[in-house]
């Protein structure tokens, strides 16, 4: 039997090449995910061993931040004198790190914002810091001085000597660089940017001179870590974690571990909707083979085969064609793990590098995942073709397999679809995270559903289009139409692998496009100053930049948008944002519901809509409330506003918050000017914070398009994911259209015969691919449109503003693709067609 | 609309000729000579069928005149119309305005019904058929009941009347019908041929059809014998024995030479 198998197989090599193809395109899609998340992981298991190396143990101290009492910002330099002067110790290094980055001499940042770190230089007795080291120049020996990492000194075209400007959180300042580095700690290792400065100077930037964030601890040969460990505990605070070598660095694989676990699972999840859309083709494949072999399946019945047997020869046929694929696959799989890693690096993905690894996993998962899937796709036609009666052998009329009613199909399909819809509509009802679970389970219900229904629903929607195809396409256009339900059961598969895809891209743009758009209409409608200034990192900013805002030439009005959390008596925390009283009635629109905002001024605070109805605040009511440095107030509400996503919370004197946070948080402000949105005035701000480079100020413009290209990017990166699917599902139509047309040979010669012309048999070919395609593609439209609907149902309490947008743009745009697909699928298809010889197309048996 | 021009004036107009026509396959030492310089005519109104043993040529002729083959040399006319200068366009109009097909098997859409089948070629062309004449053929096949029915709803021998109808439908200058009997029981294949024959003496329409059963040619008004592509003999007024006869003739001069 496995002979036969392997013999149908090799005549069958053209007719299976769209099943190897998909097969092949999903076991790549696997075995790349896999082989580069362990190549990643790899990587950064190598590179924190490296930087952990030596490191016997290690104190992470964040400080009392909250204790009034003790204001201790971490560890100090006392604490780290008594580590250093144990027994076992050889050195211990004291650590500072924040945001700082290098401009170059255009005044733009040399690396993006985020990876942009500073940190101290910690000299040892030798004068080294073991974590770098020097290629040119020394380390920073002075507040004037910084070193930087070879990358971003080559990028800015800076040598020792130079002088560079470098942003922090402070105004930006000149130093002369000392020293020119490389280094295995990770950050700098994968590509970011370090600024070192001398310890002092670290400190007074990040954190409080003589303290320290974190400590590394070397031990002398010999000493044991764990016993060093219970040393350093008592040196230190209760809060501060203390940890060995070894815990560290089980704890970081296992935090890498995660980190690549969520990229993993996300690919491999795009890879199973990948390989799901393959069952549709495999399987349509498969009963058209066994629809082509019946006689032959019949005479192997009537010489002695079994039903079993047939059933496995078919079984087998899909386990070869599947294994074939698979090593396909995940040859291909593997140059796309080794292509992954100059990509990422030419997006400044900021990943460390290192040896491709392919492990036994990625092999053994690519090949089963290949041949279950292509064998599981392959068992209803294998059962189909087990059904064969061995008298099909010898009837001499072109012997169907008998087409059994839909009835049956229907009816499940419709119970399904139904279930899963209602699931979905109880779901969006309930709301909440227990809504969004149930609306997860019925999309899923629903979904299958309407695969099972395709074929009902394929006729009457094909019907509403035909019309049109007459009109237009005339005879070419009729008999595309026809020919296109001709058989439900395959158009209703091709479109399904279709919908699917359709339906998470619809679904994700609607959602998307939704958020972007409550997004947008918040800022618009609250935003009123002309400028919003943040941290090109996202990081707080320092007061003093708020300061020298508001005292820049032209600004009429600035606010800052302060982040603090204020705890009342009953242990329950309330939003709290910082703002300047007066101005920011001019910089944001807030809809004063009851009292007023003039209070502000004199202390009290204003609540907003939501939190007074959630809390029963009133205007006039006094809260116990407490500072985050504990101190303890009565505060007043004096007035309550509209609920939006800038202030929420409650609103406060910025003035009266910041005298009590030990840290304040300013993450953005927002600046209104003389003459509104100029040239002149936008320097004019950017001048007044020293032409600090990573500071930014956006106009109206730039803050839509920051929110807005968020939702965008994310989208985007679903429909490249998604793309995949999508191939998938086009390989479909070529498929079904390649077996249509093989199919319908005869007919098609005696079209031609009777007058069709060439051109015209390559359109009804084409139509008959744009119809399934468009089909497919306005199932899932409706389908992810409904999801997306309910989704949107759960979260909509929790953004004000939202109201469902369909982005009839984009639907439109899905739909022309999905025409596109079509033609494009049919090209291959249409071109065989117009070129059948007559004779032997009507004569053929 | 009683009376029908080919049929008040029997003329000899030439519907169809074909002159010094070859086909050849291949090259060299696998060549294959199918058509030897064949000079046939078919005469306008007149019921001609080609007969010939296997290999014969007897298809290929037919296929040649009826621009569905190219041939090697000679000349096909059809009317007036010179079929070897004609481009694969144009030939495909040609067979679509001037030409009816009638076939041995897959002759209907399955998804279209029988009057659809019927007005196939009309609706390729993009034209109204001429309802007058749709009706006459249609009652002549006697499937006035069952126009909406689709084939697979239809005997083999209605399936046939269907395409008989189809072929008339667009009134060609020539109908070509390839063994149309031949997938048919006696019966059903009487009723084509009757329909056949009804349709060159009452319709006044030229048929040309190619078959090896002496009773189907028997229906012919004239038999084109052909042997090793060549034309043979020929027989007006066919009877089936005396056509029999000289198929036998055939086979033993076949054996011997």
């Amino acid at each position: 039997m496995f002979r036969t198998a392997l013999r149908n197989v090799l005549a069958h090599k053209a007719r299976l090449l769209m099943t190897v193809l998909a097969v092949m395109l999903g076991v790549a899609f696997v075995s790349g995910t896999l082989i580069y998340s362990d190549t990643l992981h790899n990587a950064f298991r190598q590179q924190s061993s490296k930087g952990l190396a030596n490191v016997a143990v290690g104190v992470t101290d964040h400080g009392s931040r909250s204790d009034a009492a003790e204001k201790r910002p971490g560890l100090s330099q006392a604490q780290l004198d008594k580590i250093a002067a144990l027994p076992g110790a050889d050195t211990a290094t004291g650590v500072v790190s924040g945001f700082a980055g290098a401009a170059d001499r255009d005044g733009k940042l040399i690396a993006q914002g985020w990876s942009n770190r500073g940190g101290n230089f910690f000299p040892g007795e030798d004068g080294q810091d073991r974590r770098y080291t020097f290629t040119g120049g020394h380390g920073p020996a002075g507040p004037g001085e910084i070193a930087l990492d070879r990358g971003t000194a080559d990028k800015g075209g800076y040598k020792v000597g130079d002088k560079v400007r470098v942003a922090t959180n402070r105004p930006v300042k000149e130093y002369t660089l000392s020293g020119v580095f490389t280094s295995d700690q990770g950050d700098v290792n994968a590509g970011g940017s370090l600024v070192l400065f001398d310890t002092r100077t670290a400190q007074e930037l990040f954190l409080k001179p003589g303290y320290f964030e974190s400590a590394t601890v070397t031990g002398k040969p010999g000493a044991d870590q764990e016993a060093m460990q219970e040393a350093i505990i008592p040196l230190v605070s209760k809060d501060a974690t203390v940890q060995t070598g070894r815990q560290l660095a089980a704890d970081e694989e296992r935090n890498l571990a995660e980190s690549t676990k969520t990229l993993t699972q996300i690919l491999l999840g795009f890879a199973g909707i990948a390989l799901f859309v393959g069952v549709f083709l495999i399987s349509n494949t498969f009963t058209m083979l066994v629809a082509q072999r019946t006689k032959e399946l019949a005479l192997m019945r009537a010489v002695g085969a079994s039903r079993k047997q047939i059933t496995r020869s078919i079984l087998a046929e899909a386990g070869i064609v599947g294994l074939i694929a698979s090593v396909i696959g995940f040859a291909l799989g593997l140059g796309m793990a080794a292509g992954l890693s100059p990509l990422m690096d030419a997006m400044e993905a900021q990943l460390p590098s290192g040896p491709l690894i392919v492990g036994a996993t990625p092999v053994l998962a690519s090949l089963a995942v290949g041949v279950l899937i292509t064998m599981f796709a392959a068992w209803l036609p294998a059962r189909r073709a087990a059904k064969i009666p061995p008298v099909a052998a010898m009837s001499s009329v072109h012997a169907t397999p008998s087409v059994k009613s839909l009835v049956v199909r229907n009816v499940i399909g419709a119970l399904v679809t139904g279930a899963g819809a209602a699931t979905v509509v109880g779901g969006a009802a309930l709301g909440k995270d227990t809504g969004r679970m149930l609306i997860g389970g019925g999309a899923f219900l629903a979904l299958i559903g309407v695969i099972i229904l395709i074929p009902l629903l394929s006729r009457p929607v094909i019907a509403l289009v035909r019309p049109l195809l007459d009109g237009v396409f005339k005879v070419s256009g009729k008999l595309a139409g026809l020919n296109s339900v001709r058989n439900p059961r395959r158009t209703g598969a091709t479109a399904s692998a279709l919908a699917i895809g359709l339906t998470l891209v619809t679904g994700l743009t609607v959602l998307g496009v939704t958020m972007g758009r409550a997004i947008d209409k918040q800022t618009t409608d609250v935003v009123k100053a002309d400028y919003m200034v943040t941290m090109a990192n996202q990081s707080s900013m320092d007061k003093s930049v708020i300061e020298a805002l508001a005292g820049a030439k032209g600004v009429t009005a600035s606010s800052p948008q302060q982040f603090a959390s204020l705890e009342g008596s009953d242990d329950s925390f309330l939003n709290a944002v910082g703002v300047t009283p007066g101005d920011v009635e001019r910089v944001l629109n807030l809809k004063v519901v009851e009292g007023s905002l003039s209070g502000l001024a004199r202390g009290e605070i204003a609540i907003d809509e939501k939190a007074a109805a959630s809390k029963g605040y009133r205007v006039g009511q006094t809260l116990d409330m407490a500072f985050e440095d504990g101190t303890k107030t009565k505060l007043t509400i004096g007035g309550i506003y509209g609920s939006n996503e800038f202030v929420s919370g409650a609103m406060i004197d910025t003035g009266i918050l910041s005298r009590h946070t030990p840290e304040p948080l300013f993450y953005s402000a927002y600046v209104a000017m003389d003459g509104g949105p100029t040239a002149a005035n936008e320097q004019s701000l950017v001048d007044s914070l020293g032409k600090n480079p990573a500071i930014v100020v956006m106009d109206s413009n730039d803050i839509r398009n920051q929110f807005g290209g968020i939702v965008n990017q994310m989208l985007n990166i679903m429909y490249g994911l998604l793309a995949m699917a999508l191939i998938i599902a086009v390989l479909g139509v070529v498929n079904t259209l390649a077996m249509s047309v093989f199919e319908r040979q005869q007919e098609i010669g005696m079209l031609r015969a009777i007058g069709l012309a060439r051109s015209k048999v390559k359109t009804m070919i084409r139509l008959e691919a744009v119809v399934i395609s468009v089909f497919g593609a306005v199932v899932g439209v409706v389908l992810g449109t409904f999801l997306a609907w309910a989704i949107g149902q759960t979260v909509k309490d929790q953004i004000t503003g939202y109201s469902l947008v369909v982005p009839w743009d984009r639907i439109g745009i899905f739909l022309l693709l999905a025409a596109v697909v079509g033609v494009l699928a049919a090209m291959w298809p249409a071109r065989s067609a117009a070129r059948l010889n007559m004779l032997s197309a009507i004569k053929a048996e | 609309m009683t009376t029908f021009p080919h049929a008040t004036h029997r003329t000899t107009t030439v519907a169809a000729r074909a002159t010094e026509l070859s086909k050849v396959y291949g090259h060299g030492e696998t060549q294959v000579v199918a058509l030897d310089r064949v000079s046939v005519e078919f005469r306008q109104g007149e019921f001609t069928a080609i007969m010939g043993p296997s290999g014969s040529g007897k298809s290929t002729l037919m296929h040649c005149v009826a621009g569905l083959d190219s041939f090697s040399s000679g000349s096909v006319r059809i009317g007036d119309t010179e079929l070897g200068t004609l481009k694969d366009k144009q030939l495909t109009q040609l067979r679509r305005d001037k030409i009816g097909f009638i076939f041995q098997a897959f002759n209907l859409l399955p998804t279209l019904n029988a009057l659809e089948n019927i007005t196939l070629p009309m609706d390729i062309a993009g034209r109204k058929p001429d309802q007058a004449w749709l009706d006459k053929v249609i009652e002549m096949v006697g499937l006035s009941g069952r126009l909406k029915h689709r084939p697979s709803e239809l005997s083999g021998g209605q399936q046939q009347r269907v395409a008989v109808a189809r072929a008339l439908a667009s009134r060609p200058e020539i109908m070509f019908g390839d063994e149309p009997t031949g997938n048919l029981d006696s019966r059903s294949g009487a009723e084509v041929l009757g329909f056949l024959r009804n349709s060159v003496r009452e319709l006044g329409q030229t048929v040309v059809m190619v078959t090896h059963d002496p009773t189907a040619a028997s229906y012919a008004d004239r038999v084109i014998f052909l042997a090793d592509g060549r034309v043979v003999d020929e027989m007006l007024h066919p009877t089936a024995d005396g056509v029999l006869d000289r198929m036998k003739d055939f086979d033993t001069k076949g054996r011997t030479s």
